[in-house]
């Protein structure tokens, strides 16, 4: 992948987003337990859209909510204060539920491992999944996805953007530079 | 939050520009989220330390700073004069150095000597914030009166606030009066003449010396502590006739606007400067204020702990 490249278009997304919806409810055994909750900012509309698709597919309506890991951040020592902390909104009682944490590109790691502190800090769920849309490797931590869009390689220095609006995903994926 | 806070010290409203403001109240509202968690803490200080330094009693303020630097994962140091060396003799400075020997990163003073924070802040290296200093300024009680306004408002701009009581000795008026005008919202003050300043109207107050015109059509009322014990027979003829003259009670908050809150910094004297019916009030909003004051002081602590100059978010 170079910068500028499109990685995944909005047709490919609203069919990636079906078939994770796909694999969440059968890998949890239905809806009944099921929650989603985001992660702030990216993952917090593809959690919303995994909701739908699974409405949609199930007729049932799964809780969505969110979590800021700023406040998590293993070096919010050094980089607080950080200028796009928002709170986090989780209106169910976790304890008990298959959680899904959803986040649209995982890299490092460190961000889900913020996500989990900060989801338990609501309650003891039952379970606790791992959704992102694109993987792209580079892990510090060890952790893994349990559902993945897609995996892709990316140039060091490069970032992946995951363009969305308020309706949909009527904007692709692209590799830019990390500079620009 | 748009950009680092600007700030190393937050030693009063003077001085703040209202975006400074509203970067405080805004990471205030993240913090108010944490506060009604089930587990009401976050570990973004953890490693640094919050001392604070009480010269003067105090156990509400005290307590909210405690448990706000602790919310936030700090190491937590209380010390009030009581048990110092202030006691055995020794200076501000002295105890300030002392205590900076030991690499605190923030320094929550109060003191009776209006400035001394500020004394403190050009001497240290670490932030200080300022708790109540003499009659001067108390800015996170007007932060988070502030909050609360806004939160029960939608809005800190184009309202009415009427402020009651002893304006003279009181550093949240001051503040209070600060920091609405910078947001221009109207700022009545009204009590004996004897307890208002005689310069009051350059805070951009307007002054009245009765209360039913002074509330009327207000949208906050704020009444502030009478201390029994220093004005009796000095500068009040007695308790009751300022009770009834400038005490608000259920029959002068009817001047008020129907939706009005009514707001104390506490500790209330109950039948003086406010009746127990309004302090109960379903409009009452002095427990929001107490509530308020543990996220408006992390989110201060947050401000002035972190580096500033943050980069941008790592993908992660």
């Amino acid at each position: 992948m170079q910068p500028g490249e499109t990685v995944m278009d909005a047709e490919s997304i609203a069919r990636t987003v079906r078939r994770l919806a796909h694999e969440i409810v059968e890998h949890a055994g239905g809806t009944e337990r099921l929650a989603l909750v985001g992660v702030r900012r990216g993952g917090v509309p593809i959690a919303e859209r995994l909701a739908r698709a699974i409405e949609e597919a199930e007729k049932q309506v799964v809780p969505v909510g969110s979590v800021e890991i700023a406040l998590y951040r293993d070096d919010a020592a050094t980089a607080l204060p950080d200028p796009k902390i928002g709170p986090s909104r989780i209106d169910f009682d976790v304890t008990g539920r298959e959680v899904v944490l959803v986040d649209d590109v995982m890299q490092t790691g460190r961000t889900i491992r913020a996500a989990i502190d900060c989801l338990l800090d609501y309650g003891r769920p039952r379970r606790v999944w791992l959704a992102v849309l694109l993987d792209r490797g580079g892990r510090e931590l060890p952790i893994a996805p349990d559902f993945v869009g897609r995996v892709v390689q990316v140039p060091g220095g490069a970032r992946l953007e995951v363009k969305l609006d308020d309706v949909g995903f009527e904007r692709a994926i692209c590799v830019r530079s990390a500079t620009t | 939050m748009t950009r680092p806070f600007r700030h190393t010290h937050l030693l009063g409203i003077e001085g703040l520009e209202a975006s400074d403001v509203a970067q405080i109240l805004d990471a205030a509202e993240v913090f108010y989220e944490v506060s009604r968690r089930p587990v009401r803490k976050v570990p973004t200080l953890r490693g640094k330390s919050v001392i604070n330094l009480f010269f003067e009693a105090s156990t509400r303020t005290r307590t909210s700073f405690e448990l706000a630097g602790k919310r936030l994962s700090a190491d937590v140091v209380n010390i009030s004069t009581s048990t110092s060396s202030v006691t055995k003799g020794e200076t501000l400075l002295d105890t300030v150095q002392t205590l900076q020997a030991m690499h605190p990163d923030v320094v929550v003073i109060r003191h009776s000597a209006s400035g001394a924070p500020h004394y403190v802040s050009e001497r240290v290296g670490c932030s200080i914030v300022n708790a109540g200093d003499g009659a001067h300024e108390h800015p996170t009680q007007a932060l988070l009166d502030a909050f609360t306004i806004r939160r029960a408002k939608g809005t800190l701009s184009k309202l009415v606030v009427t402020i009651c009581g002893d304006v003279a000795h009181s550093r949240v008026a001051r503040s209070n009066a600060i920091l609405l005008r910078l947001f221009g919202t109207e700022v009545r003050v009204v009590g004996p003449r004897t307890l208002m300043p005689s310069e009051v109207e350059s805070l951009g107050v307007k002054v009245f010396d009765r209360l039913e015109p002074a509330l009327e059509g207000a949208d906050v009322v704020m009444v502030l502590r009478i201390q029994r014990e220093r004005l009796e027979g000095a500068l009040l003829p007695s308790m009751r006739e300022y009770s009834r003259t400038f005490g608000i009670s259920p029959r002068t908050l009817g001047y008020a606007k129907p939706d009005a809150i009514i707001m104390h910094p506490g500790p209330m004297n109950r039948g003086v400067e406010i009746a127990p019916e309004v302090a109960d009030h379903a409009r009452s909003a002095i427990l929001d204020q107490v509530e308020a004051g543990v996220a408006v002081r992390m989110a201060v602590l947050y401000l002035l702990a972190g580096e500033a100059g943050a980069g941008p978010g790592t993908q992660g």
